[in-house]
């Protein structure tokens, strides 16, 4: 499908199953490198779980078993050898809700890298993260002051800026603009744009109009079929496709509106 | 399901395009009736009739645009209302052609028909029936029509050439004739334009209906043929 990009991640056959309950079934499908790839779907039909399943944070829930692979760079993360740490160092997440540390601004962006023992200049990776993120200019006098006096956009891009300064290749977006206001909302699109020069964005969005203006792929998420709770995803291709001449009928009535 | 009063507003626009569409069909068929008959009034009720034309494409533009910008329509729907912008369009320039004949008409003041019009109502006979079905295969995305329509172009092309080398015969045989039958062709020419149109708006449902946007035969060369 994309003959101009690398492929960064590869999943395939993958399911998830939360004790006897599957939550995914027999997903398979590539994640372009350096481009914005959505994830939508109805709620519950397991989009956050697909995303976890790209860093391996299933692996924090203790009921959660993941079988099938993910390539990152031809590498399956799920290989018994790999370290689910370091996965993370190169596959970072952003939440929904923000959730900065209630520390400082610069301890914030600082922390990740401090605990991966980072040796360079610090003041430089702070400036160059939140520069990164976009946020450099609002709080570039106000590095000591704490994080939880931030608006909520703020905090939003100061948790980017924290996942950017561990330089990692992918970042993980779970609904990152869902509780933010609509002008908050569109400088994280807009961030996103200029991320996505750098790094593989893979983002959840339940907002359809989001997924339509920021990605360049687009996944579409169901329960795979009827009776079955277990989702998987029933289309994926460039998101002027996916928005425009859709192939699969229940696409079709997802975004038209008259699914449910 | 889901989206009532979006369902009720698309039909309502797709029905104000039918009713644009007749009005078209029914411009067409009447300024060649005109010319016909040589009937000045007639003539002028046409041209008036054409700000309604005009006022009823913007009122669709116009309810198009609030429908994209309050419901954010996708696939089948955004394609529906997008090629409904296109077709408003085509409507309103065939109305503009109707609107050229009715002009022709007054313009030859005195003046007597070169000929009686035989080709010339052929045509427009023709324009009409491809553009009512045209409309209805629109309304019903029915593809295999909207597909088929466009190969009728070749009978209006026909008919084009006709009256092109009877009229041109005329000229030479006595060049005081010229005014008169540049008249009758130019009317000819608008006709054949409407036809071309019609390819346009088969093409936009065949677009509607699948997301493909084929040129069909008819539409692309209808300046040329000219
Ligand atoms: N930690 C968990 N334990 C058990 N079931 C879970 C857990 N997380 C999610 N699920 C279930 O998996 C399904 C998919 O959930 P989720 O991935 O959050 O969907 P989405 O993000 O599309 O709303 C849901 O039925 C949900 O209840
Ligand atoms: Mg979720």
């Amino acid at each position: 499908m994309f003959d101009k990009h690398e492929i960064a991640l590869s999943v395939k056959n993958l399911n998830v199953d939360y004790g006897d309950f599957r939550a995914l079934e027999n997903i398979s499908l590539e994640i372009p490198a350096r481009q914005i790839t959505a994830i939508i779907g109805p709620s519950g039909c397991g989009k956050s779980t697909f995303l976890r399943c790209f860093n391996r944070m299933n692996d924090l829930v203790p009921t959660a078993r993941v079988t099938g692979e993910v390539l990152f760079y031809g590498q399956n993360i799920y290989d018994s050898k790999v370290n689910p740490v370091e996965v993370r160092r190169h596959i970072g997440m952003v939440f929904q809700k923000p959730n900065p540390f209630p520390k400082s601004i610069y301890e914030n962006v600082a922390y990740g890298a401090r605990i991966n023992g980072y040796k360079g200049n610090m003041d430089e990776l702070v400036e160059r993260s939140l520069r990164a993120a976009a946020l450099w200019d609002e709080v570039k006098d106000d590095l000591k002051k704490s994080a939880l006096a931030l608006s909520g956009g703020q905090q939003q891009r100061l948790c980017i800026a924290r996942a950017i300064a561990v330089e990692p290749q992918v970042i993980l977006m779970d609904e990152p603009a869902s509780a933010l206001d609509p002008i908050a909302t569109l400088k994280i699109e807009e961030l996103m744009q200029e991320l996505k020069k750098d790094y593989t964005i893979v983002i959840v969005t339940h907002n359809m109009q989001q997924a339509a203006r920021v990605s360049d792929y687009t996944a579409m998420m169901m329960l795979s079929k009827e009776g079955s709770r277990a989702g998987t995803v029933i289309e994926f291709g460039p998101t002027p496709q996916i928005f425009t001449s859709p192939r699969d009928r229940r696409t079709e009535d997802y975004i038209t509106g008259r699914f449910g | 399901m889901l989206r009532k009063t979006f369902e009720t507003e698309l039909q309502q626009v797709k029905d104000n395009v039918l009713f644009l569409g007749s009005l078209v069909e029914q411009a067409i068929l009447d300024s060649v009736e005109a010319l016909k008959k040589r009937d000045m009034d007639a003539s002028r009720r046409i041209m008036e009739a054409d700000r309604e034309i005009n006022a009823r494409r913007f009122a669709i533009e116009n309810q198009v645009m609030v429908l994209i910008a309050t419901q954010q329509p996708m696939a089948h729907d955004l394609r529906l209302l997008a090629s409904i912008l296109e077709i408003a369009g085509e409507l309103e320039r065939m109305g503009d052609y109707a609107k050229g004949i009715a002009k022709i008409n007054i313009l030859m003041g005195e003046q007597p028909l070169l000929k009686p019009l035989i080709d010339l109502p052929r045509m427009a006979q023709k324009d009409a029936d491809m553009l009512h079905r045209a409309l209805t295969a629109f309304l019903d995305e029915d593809v295999e029509t909207a597909r088929a329509i466009p190969q009728e172009d070749d009978e209006v092309d026909a008919l084009y050439n006709q009256i092109y080398r009877e009229l041109i015969t005329f000229i030479l045989q006595d060049p005081t004739t010229i005014e008169r039958a540049n008249w009758l062709l130019w009317a000819a020419h608008n006709l054949e334009r409407v036809a071309d149109r019609v390819t346009n708006i088969c093409e936009r449902t065949i677009f509607i209906a699948t997301g493909e946007m084929a040129e069909l035969d008819g539409a692309a060369n209808g300046e040329e043929n000219a």
